[in-house]
Protein backbone atom coordinates (compact mmCIF):
# COMPACT_ATOMS: atom_id res chain seq x y z
CA UNK A 1 0.00 0.00 0.00
CA UNK A 2 1.46 3.31 -0.85
CA UNK A 3 1.48 7.04 0.79
CA UNK A 4 -1.38 8.03 -1.16
CA UNK A 5 -3.86 5.03 -0.04
CA UNK A 6 -2.85 5.36 3.60
CA UNK A 7 -2.89 8.75 3.64
CA UNK A 8 -0.52 10.89 5.17
CA UNK A 9 1.55 8.67 7.71
CA UNK A 10 3.33 10.59 10.86
CA UNK A 11 6.11 9.31 12.46
CA UNK A 12 6.49 9.36 15.87
CA UNK A 13 8.48 12.59 16.35
CA UNK A 14 5.56 13.95 14.20
CA UNK A 15 2.85 12.55 16.41
CA UNK A 16 5.19 13.53 19.81
CA UNK A 17 5.23 17.52 18.68
CA UNK A 18 1.05 17.04 17.33
CA UNK A 19 0.16 16.29 20.94
CA UNK A 20 2.28 19.16 22.73
CA UNK A 21 0.85 20.97 19.68
CA UNK A 22 -2.60 20.02 21.11
CA UNK A 23 -2.16 20.74 24.57
CA UNK A 24 -1.11 24.19 24.46
CA UNK A 25 -3.95 24.53 22.38
CA UNK A 26 -6.62 22.93 25.17
CA UNK A 27 -4.97 25.27 27.67
CA UNK A 28 -5.39 28.33 25.43
CA UNK A 29 -9.19 27.10 24.79
CA UNK A 30 -9.36 27.04 28.58
CA UNK A 31 -7.67 29.82 29.51
CA UNK A 32 -10.56 32.26 27.02
CA UNK A 33 -12.86 30.55 28.28
CA UNK A 34 -12.11 31.65 32.01
CA UNK A 35 -11.09 35.30 30.34
CA UNK A 36 -14.74 35.40 28.77
CA UNK A 37 -16.85 34.40 32.01
CA UNK A 38 -14.37 36.77 33.97
CA UNK A 39 -15.00 39.65 31.56
CA UNK A 40 -18.66 39.23 32.05
CA UNK A 41 -18.54 39.52 35.55
CA UNK A 42 -16.59 42.51 34.91
CA UNK A 43 -19.20 44.48 33.07
CA UNK A 44 -21.93 42.93 34.43
CA UNK A 45 -20.35 43.97 38.15
CA UNK A 46 -22.85 44.28 41.42
CA UNK A 47 -25.93 44.22 38.81
CA UNK A 48 -25.69 40.60 37.98
CA UNK A 49 -28.22 40.17 40.39
CA UNK A 50 -29.95 43.10 39.42
CA UNK A 51 -32.76 41.43 36.72
CA UNK A 52 -36.32 42.27 35.72
CA UNK A 53 -38.55 38.88 36.33
CA UNK B 1 8.64 36.87 -5.89
CA UNK B 2 8.01 36.17 -2.08
CA UNK B 3 8.25 32.10 -1.65
CA UNK B 4 4.46 32.74 -0.85
CA UNK B 5 3.72 33.47 -4.37
CA UNK B 6 5.95 31.05 -5.45
CA UNK B 7 4.05 28.05 -3.93
CA UNK B 8 0.80 29.48 -5.12
CA UNK B 9 2.09 29.11 -8.56
CA UNK B 10 2.66 25.57 -8.08
CA UNK B 11 0.96 22.64 -8.89
CA UNK B 12 -0.92 21.56 -5.38
CA UNK B 13 -1.29 18.00 -6.76
CA UNK B 14 2.16 17.25 -6.86
CA UNK B 15 3.34 18.99 -3.55
CA UNK B 16 4.37 16.45 -1.08
CA UNK B 17 3.18 17.29 2.22
CA UNK B 18 6.01 18.52 4.92
CA UNK B 19 4.50 20.01 8.10
CA UNK B 20 3.57 19.22 11.60
CA UNK B 21 6.96 19.18 12.52
CA UNK B 22 6.51 22.44 14.42
CA UNK B 23 6.64 22.27 18.24
CA UNK B 24 5.06 24.88 20.33
CA UNK B 25 8.20 26.53 20.86
CA UNK B 26 8.87 26.96 17.09
CA UNK B 27 5.01 28.46 17.07
CA UNK B 28 6.12 30.79 19.51
CA UNK B 29 9.37 31.90 17.82
CA UNK B 30 6.94 32.83 14.87
CA UNK B 31 5.17 35.22 17.00
CA UNK B 32 8.85 37.43 17.51
CA UNK B 33 8.17 37.49 20.98
CA UNK B 34 11.46 39.80 21.34
CA UNK B 35 9.22 42.72 19.33
CA UNK B 36 6.13 41.33 21.49
CA UNK B 37 7.38 42.83 24.53
CA UNK B 38 8.23 46.22 23.02
CA UNK B 39 4.37 46.24 22.02
CA UNK B 40 3.16 45.59 25.17
CA UNK B 41 5.51 47.71 27.25
CA UNK B 42 4.69 50.62 24.55
CA UNK B 43 0.96 49.65 24.52
CA UNK B 44 0.66 49.44 28.47
CA UNK B 45 2.00 53.03 28.21
CA UNK B 46 -0.41 54.77 26.08
CA UNK B 47 -3.28 53.00 28.11
CA UNK B 48 -1.63 54.34 31.40
CA UNK B 49 -1.38 57.81 29.86
CA UNK B 50 -4.88 57.98 28.83
CA UNK B 51 -7.25 60.11 30.33
CA UNK B 52 -10.41 57.75 32.33
CA UNK B 53 -10.10 54.80 33.46
CA UNK B 54 -10.21 50.92 32.45
CA UNK B 55 -11.37 47.80 34.67
CA UNK B 56 -7.64 46.39 35.43
CA UNK B 57 -9.13 43.13 33.85
CA UNK B 58 -10.30 44.68 30.89
CA UNK B 59 -7.04 46.67 30.58
CA UNK B 60 -5.11 43.29 30.52
CA UNK B 61 -7.99 41.79 28.05
CA UNK B 62 -6.65 44.75 25.53
CA UNK B 63 -2.69 44.16 26.38
CA UNK B 64 -3.46 40.38 25.59
CA UNK B 65 -5.35 41.46 22.51
CA UNK B 66 -2.58 44.06 21.36
CA UNK B 67 0.47 41.55 21.91
CA UNK B 68 -1.44 38.58 20.05
CA UNK B 69 -2.28 41.14 17.09
CA UNK B 70 1.33 41.80 17.06
CA UNK B 71 2.63 38.11 17.61
CA UNK B 72 0.23 37.54 14.37
CA UNK B 73 1.12 40.61 12.57
CA UNK B 74 5.01 38.78 12.86
CA UNK B 75 3.79 35.48 12.13
CA UNK B 76 2.30 36.62 8.52
CA UNK B 77 5.71 38.60 8.15
CA UNK B 78 7.26 35.03 8.52
CA UNK B 79 5.16 33.86 6.06
CA UNK B 80 5.09 35.93 3.14
CA UNK B 81 9.46 37.12 3.65
CA UNK B 82 10.36 33.14 4.19
CA UNK B 83 12.65 33.71 1.06
CA UNK B 84 14.41 36.59 2.56
CA UNK B 85 14.17 34.70 5.87
CA UNK B 86 16.50 32.12 4.42
CA UNK B 87 19.38 34.17 2.85
CA UNK B 88 20.25 36.25 5.62
CA UNK B 89 22.44 35.56 8.83
CA UNK B 90 20.01 36.86 11.18
CA UNK B 91 16.84 35.52 10.18
CA UNK B 92 17.53 32.24 8.52
CA UNK B 93 16.99 30.08 12.09
CA UNK B 94 13.68 31.18 11.86
CA UNK B 95 10.90 28.34 12.13
CA UNK B 96 9.66 28.41 8.25
CA UNK B 97 13.78 28.75 6.88
CA UNK B 98 14.66 26.24 8.83
CA UNK B 99 12.19 23.79 8.08
CA UNK B 100 9.92 23.51 10.84
CA UNK B 101 6.82 25.14 10.20
CA UNK B 102 5.37 25.08 6.18
CA UNK B 103 4.71 28.63 4.83
CA UNK B 104 1.11 27.51 4.78
CA UNK B 105 1.00 26.70 8.53
CA UNK B 106 2.19 29.99 9.23
CA UNK B 107 0.03 31.81 7.35
CA UNK B 108 -3.11 29.83 9.17
CA UNK B 109 -1.62 30.38 12.16
CA UNK B 110 -1.23 34.11 11.80
CA UNK B 111 -4.77 34.72 9.88
CA UNK B 112 -6.48 32.41 12.76
CA UNK B 113 -4.33 34.85 15.94
CA UNK B 114 -5.46 37.61 13.88
CA UNK B 115 -9.18 37.33 13.35
CA UNK B 116 -9.34 36.29 16.83
CA UNK B 117 -7.14 38.75 18.73
CA UNK B 118 -8.98 41.86 16.57
CA UNK B 119 -12.68 40.19 17.46
CA UNK B 120 -11.90 39.76 21.08
CA UNK B 121 -10.28 43.29 21.55
CA UNK B 122 -13.58 44.73 20.02
CA UNK B 123 -16.09 42.56 21.97
CA UNK B 124 -14.45 42.84 25.23
CA UNK B 125 -13.22 46.45 25.14
CA UNK B 126 -14.68 48.52 22.43
CA UNK B 127 -14.86 48.35 18.80
CA UNK B 128 -12.93 51.36 17.95
CA UNK B 129 -9.82 49.75 19.71
CA UNK B 130 -10.98 46.46 17.46
CA UNK B 131 -11.26 48.35 14.55
CA UNK B 132 -7.68 50.06 15.07
CA UNK B 133 -6.03 46.50 16.40
CA UNK B 134 -7.05 45.16 12.26
CA UNK B 135 -6.01 48.39 10.30
CA UNK B 136 -2.13 48.04 12.83
CA UNK B 137 -2.30 44.21 11.59
CA UNK B 138 -3.08 45.00 7.67
CA UNK B 139 -1.05 48.25 7.52
CA UNK B 140 2.14 46.16 8.59
CA UNK B 141 1.51 42.83 6.56
CA UNK B 142 0.41 44.40 3.74
CA UNK B 143 1.18 48.00 3.00
CA UNK B 144 4.51 47.13 4.64
CA UNK B 145 5.11 43.15 3.99
CA UNK B 146 3.94 42.59 1.01
CA UNK B 147 3.83 45.76 -0.79
CA UNK B 148 7.24 48.83 0.90
CA UNK B 149 9.46 45.99 1.88
CA UNK B 150 10.38 45.15 -1.70
CA UNK B 151 9.64 48.26 -3.46
CA UNK B 152 11.06 51.30 -1.93
CA UNK B 153 14.16 52.24 0.27
CA UNK B 154 11.83 54.30 2.49
CA UNK B 155 10.51 50.92 3.64
CA UNK B 156 11.19 51.11 6.82
CA UNK B 157 10.04 54.90 7.42
CA UNK B 158 6.35 54.15 6.04
CA UNK B 159 6.45 50.41 7.46
CA UNK B 160 7.80 51.70 11.00
CA UNK B 161 4.38 53.22 11.43
CA UNK B 162 2.61 49.92 12.21
CA UNK B 163 5.33 49.28 14.90
CA UNK B 164 4.44 53.34 16.48
CA UNK B 165 0.69 52.32 16.15
CA UNK B 166 0.73 50.54 19.68
CA UNK B 167 0.54 52.88 21.89
CA UNK B 168 -2.23 54.60 19.98
CA UNK B 169 -4.44 51.21 20.08
CA UNK B 170 -3.88 51.31 23.81
CA UNK B 171 -5.01 54.74 24.77
CA UNK B 172 -8.13 54.00 22.62
CA UNK B 173 -8.45 50.62 24.64
CA UNK B 174 -9.27 53.29 27.54
CA UNK B 175 -10.80 56.46 25.69
CA UNK B 176 -12.41 54.66 22.39
CA UNK B 177 -10.43 57.45 20.41
CA UNK B 178 -7.65 59.04 19.40
CA UNK B 179 -6.24 62.18 20.51
CA UNK B 180 -3.36 64.38 19.60
CA UNK B 181 -1.21 63.27 22.43
CA UNK B 182 -1.42 59.78 21.92
CA UNK B 183 -0.39 60.77 18.44
CA UNK B 184 2.33 62.21 19.83
CA UNK B 185 3.56 58.75 21.15
CA UNK B 186 3.04 57.57 17.94
CA UNK B 187 5.40 60.07 16.25
CA UNK B 188 8.15 59.23 18.86
CA UNK B 189 8.21 56.12 17.41
CA UNK B 190 7.63 56.75 13.90
CA UNK B 191 10.50 59.23 13.79
CA UNK B 192 12.65 56.89 16.02
CA UNK B 193 12.43 53.70 13.56
CA UNK B 194 14.70 54.98 10.80
CA UNK B 195 17.26 56.08 12.35
CA UNK B 196 17.49 52.85 14.72
CA UNK B 197 17.03 50.39 11.55
CA UNK B 198 19.76 52.18 9.32
CA UNK B 199 22.27 52.16 11.94
CA UNK B 200 21.37 47.96 11.91
CA UNK B 201 21.23 48.38 8.21
CA UNK B 202 24.49 50.08 7.33
CA UNK B 203 26.74 47.03 9.68
CA UNK B 204 24.02 44.79 7.52
CA UNK B 205 24.52 46.23 4.55
CA UNK B 206 25.66 42.82 2.72
CA UNK B 207 22.88 40.83 4.50
CA UNK B 208 20.12 42.77 2.57
CA UNK B 209 22.12 43.40 -0.54
CA UNK B 210 22.18 39.30 -1.08
CA UNK B 211 18.54 38.99 0.24
CA UNK B 212 17.60 41.78 -2.76
CA UNK B 213 15.57 43.99 -0.03
CA UNK B 214 16.07 47.70 -1.48
CA UNK B 215 16.92 49.02 2.56
CA UNK B 216 18.83 52.51 1.88
CA UNK B 217 22.32 51.67 2.69
CA UNK B 218 22.22 49.36 -0.81
CA UNK B 219 20.21 52.00 -2.73
CA UNK B 220 20.78 54.89 -1.79
CA UNK B 221 24.30 54.33 -0.26
CA UNK B 222 26.23 55.07 2.55
CA UNK B 223 26.67 58.40 2.87
CA UNK B 224 22.92 59.46 2.22
CA UNK B 225 22.07 56.71 4.95
CA UNK B 226 23.81 58.82 7.14
CA UNK B 227 22.40 62.41 6.20
CA UNK B 228 19.13 60.16 6.47
CA UNK B 229 19.65 59.16 10.44
CA UNK B 230 20.96 62.85 11.31
CA UNK B 231 18.41 64.07 9.92
CA UNK B 232 15.62 61.78 11.47
CA UNK B 233 17.90 61.96 14.81
CA UNK B 234 18.13 65.94 14.71
CA UNK B 235 13.70 65.40 14.44
CA UNK B 236 13.52 63.03 17.08
CA UNK B 237 15.30 64.77 19.84
CA UNK B 238 12.64 68.04 20.18
CA UNK B 239 9.67 65.53 19.59
CA UNK B 240 11.08 63.17 22.35
CA UNK B 241 10.71 66.32 24.43
CA UNK B 242 6.89 66.62 23.55
CA UNK B 243 4.95 65.48 26.48
CA UNK B 244 6.33 67.99 28.43
CA UNK B 245 5.34 70.83 26.54
CA UNK B 246 1.66 69.17 26.00
CA UNK B 247 1.53 69.24 29.45
CA UNK B 248 1.29 65.70 29.61
CA UNK B 249 5.11 64.71 31.54
CA UNK B 250 6.44 66.47 34.30
CA UNK B 251 9.88 68.84 34.06
CA UNK B 252 12.11 66.17 34.75
CA UNK B 253 11.01 64.17 32.03
CA UNK B 254 11.24 67.01 29.64
CA UNK B 255 14.89 67.68 31.09
CA UNK B 256 15.53 63.93 30.67
CA UNK B 257 14.34 63.84 27.39
CA UNK B 258 16.12 66.86 26.12
CA UNK B 259 19.38 64.89 27.22
CA UNK B 260 18.82 61.67 25.85
CA UNK B 261 17.78 63.69 22.50
CA UNK B 262 21.04 64.72 22.65
CA UNK B 263 22.80 62.30 23.08
CA UNK B 264 21.20 60.80 20.18
CA UNK B 265 22.05 63.51 18.09
CA UNK B 266 25.51 62.83 19.27
CA UNK B 267 25.80 59.31 18.70
CA UNK B 268 23.88 59.99 14.73
CA UNK B 269 26.77 62.79 14.24
CA UNK B 270 29.16 60.51 15.10
CA UNK B 271 28.17 58.15 12.34
CA UNK B 272 27.80 61.20 9.86
CA UNK B 273 31.96 61.87 10.71
CA UNK B 274 32.96 58.61 10.71
CA UNK B 275 32.50 56.69 7.50
CA UNK B 276 35.01 54.33 7.07
CA UNK B 277 36.02 50.87 8.95
CA UNK B 278 35.52 49.72 12.51
CA UNK B 279 35.28 53.03 14.23
CA UNK B 280 32.23 53.75 11.21
CA UNK B 281 30.62 49.68 12.24
CA UNK B 282 31.39 50.94 16.29
CA UNK B 283 29.36 53.69 15.85
CA UNK B 284 26.35 52.75 14.15
CA UNK B 285 26.39 49.45 16.75
CA UNK B 286 26.34 52.46 20.00
CA UNK B 287 23.57 54.26 17.97
CA UNK B 288 21.63 51.01 17.38
CA UNK B 289 22.22 49.88 20.70
CA UNK B 290 21.58 53.39 22.33
CA UNK B 291 18.12 53.84 20.47
CA UNK B 292 16.59 51.06 21.78
CA UNK B 293 17.57 52.65 25.02
CA UNK B 294 16.32 55.80 24.11
CA UNK B 295 12.87 54.62 23.69
CA UNK B 296 12.60 52.35 26.66
CA UNK B 297 13.39 55.53 28.92
CA UNK B 298 11.32 57.74 26.93
CA UNK B 299 8.21 55.01 27.86
CA UNK B 300 9.58 54.07 30.90
CA UNK B 301 9.70 57.86 32.15
CA UNK B 302 6.18 58.93 31.29
CA UNK B 303 5.24 55.38 32.55
CA UNK B 304 6.56 56.17 36.08
CA UNK B 305 4.88 59.75 35.99
CA UNK B 306 1.48 58.19 35.77
CA UNK B 307 2.03 55.92 38.58
CA UNK B 308 3.15 58.15 40.74
CA UNK B 309 0.50 60.82 39.67
CA UNK B 310 -2.37 57.34 40.28
CA UNK B 311 -1.32 57.14 43.57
Amino acid sequence: MDNNEQGIVLTDEQKKKRRSRSIAIAIVLAALVLLFYLVTIVKLGPDIMNRPL
Amino acid sequence: MSLAERQDLMDHSSTVWNGGEGSVSDYVALLKPRVMSLVIFTAFVGMMLAPGSIHPVLGTVAILCIAIGAGASGALNMWYDADIDEVMSRTAKRPIPAGKITPEEAFAFGMTLSIGSVLTLGLLVNWFAGAFLAFTIAFYVVIYTIWLKRSTPQNIVIGGAAGAFPPMVGWASVTGGVSLESFVLFLIIFMWTPPHFWALALFKKGDYETAGVPMLPVVAGETNTRHQILIYSILLAPIGVAPYFMGYASLFYGVSSGFLGLAFVAMAADIWRKREGDVARKACLRLFKFSIFYLFMLFALLLGESLVAGI
